[in-house]
């Protein structure tokens, strides 16, 4: 039993990387598109521009799959033979996927509120998106950061 | 319902604060020539509807009734737009109590669309039973009707009214989640006494009068205020001047249209940061008093065209806009 607790940590941090990255995710877009209909409904012609507001807190759900596939990747469980893991290994993967796991969760939630402000912009002046898209991407680097801790970390754990 | 929960709302008022008039609109209207040049601008800009007449009352209650159509439409709960109702409920309270203790018909001076409607409230002070009406206006309507019935002192019924609907206000404000509720609910009370004060003084109101019509708020001192008043214009300036309104002192040394002005900028100013806020319900109280504020800029403007007053003269009286 013990022998296997290792693997089960391991799994446990690419179900968190991909479980709070993705909430975070879900929760950001699906704010970002309410303010997005919104627009919509008064001015059809804004979708496009605030379709692309409205997606980009959805990275963060992509970041948290990603690494949670490297993980499966390196546990083996994803070739359908998994390897042999002992504890300290197992907690070191679950450590290296919580940067992108928490990371992710607040990031999404609130480059979501910040594209809800940008969209904003969009409705009163359309040719300041460029302006505009710069704030939410601004969270972006955040994520992209935990991404990078995320992924060199479980790389780096010899399996 | 939390802040979140108005984010499709917010978004759909600010595309429609794009169609609200600016100041250089205003100037455009002010520029037409004659008062059914001012009409068809603002028909041309949209207001009212393909079959609305030429007659700018139509025109403006069609627009006010789009505003609150907007709003019902966006928000589920209105219950957090009563504290703008008040002014309403209560003018048609006053009217009430007119209508039956002097027996006459005047249903055309009732506001409608409100809540308690103009019906309720004329049934209810009809059969004098005033518990049916909300608690809020309950005692200051048994109160106003007594007094009216065995005194038949219309200021006077006007005052408790007009006092229960400061009181009403104040203590919506208070109990207000959203900060520009609270913000409003200061600023109007505080801008009614201000005003209360100053006709006091003009008129040579006394002490227990004006106690009796200025309602408390934070920002005043209203026995302060009171006492100013009963040593004149300059005192009430003076009073005003180490306080959150001295600019309101300034515009009443200017004259009174100019601090007409400046109680209505007032509440422009309150709301004005709502304009970058994009959650809460505050920018959709903002719009709906945004809105207010529009008609009754346009309002002035036909007034003054159709009195043919200059336009230095109508600029003058014109208010902030929002946007």
């Amino acid at each position: 039993m013990l022998g296997q607790l290792g693997g089960v940590y391991a799994l446990l941090g690419a179900a968190v990387a991909a479980l709070l990255a993705g909430i975070g995710s879900a929760v950001g877009v699906a704010i970002a598109g309410q303010a997005a209909a919104g627009v919509v409904t008064e001015d059809p012609a804004k979708f496009s521009k605030v379709l692309i507001l409205q997606l980009l807190p959805g990275t963060q759900g992509i970041y948290g799959l990603l690494v949670a596939f490297v993980t499966l990747s390196k546990t083996g469980l994803l070739g359908g033979s998994m390897a042999a893991i002992d504890v300290p290994t197992g907690l070191m993967i679950l450590a290296a996927c919580l940067p992108i796991g928490i990371v992710g969760l607040i990031s999404a939630v609130n480059q979501g509120k910040t594209s809800v402000a940008s969209i904003g912009i969009v409705a009163k002046k359309p040719e300041q998106f460029g302006k505009a898209m710069l704030f939410p991407a601004m969270v972006e680097t955040y994520a992209i950061l935990a991404l990078l801790v995320s992924i060199l970390a479980v790389n780096s754990i010899p399996v | 319902m939390s802040d979140l929960q108005y984010t499709y709302a917010v978004a759909r008022i600010r595309s429609k604060e794009l169609s609200l008039f600016s100041a250089a609109t205003i100037e455009q209207l002010l520029a037409r020539k004659t008062y059914e040049n001012c009409l068809q601008f603002l028909q041309e800009k949209g207001w009212g509807d393909s079959d609305t007449p030429m007659d700018a009352e139509k025109i403006l209650t069609r627009e006010r009734e789009k505003t609150w159509e907007d709003i019902r439409e966006l928000v589920p709960d209105m219950s957090v737009f009563g504290i703008l109702d008040y002014p309403n409920v209560f003018h048609n309270l006053k009217a009430a109590i007119k209508e039956v203790c002097t027996e006459g018909n005047t249903s055309n001076i009732f506001y409608k669309d409100t809540n308690p409607s103009a019906e309720e409230i004329l049934e209810a002070v009809k059969s004098r039973d005033f518990g049916s009406l909300p608690e809020y206006m309950a005692g200051a309507a048994a109160e106003a009707f007594e007094t009216l019935l065995h005194t038949r002192d219309g200021q006077l019924c006007d005052v408790i009214v007009d006092r229960a609907a400061l009181d009403a206000i104040y203590q919506a404000g208070r109990a207000a989640k959203d900060e520009v509720i609270r913000h409003y609910a200061e600023s109007a009370v505080a801008v009614a006494d201000i005003k209360i004060a100053v006709r006091s003084q003009k008129t040579a109101k006394s002490l227990e009068f004006m106690k009796r019509a200025l309602a408390p708020c934070d920002s005043l001192s209203v026995d302060a205020l009171a006492h100013a008043a009963l040593g004149g214009p300059e005192a009430i300036r003076d009073y005003l001047a180490g306080t959150d309104y001295a600019e309101g002192a300034e515009a009443l040394a200017v004259s009174p249209s100019a601090f007409e002005r400046w109680c209505d900028n007032r509440i422009i100013y309150t709301i004005r940061p709502q304009k970058y806020n994009s959650f809460s319900v505050g920018p959709i109280v903002a719009y709906a008093l945004a809105r207010e504020n529009e008609i009754k800029t346009v309002r002035i403007i036909l007034s003054g065209k159709l009195n043919g007053l200059s336009d230095d003269s109508i600029r003058e009286r014109v208010r902030e806009m929002y946007v």
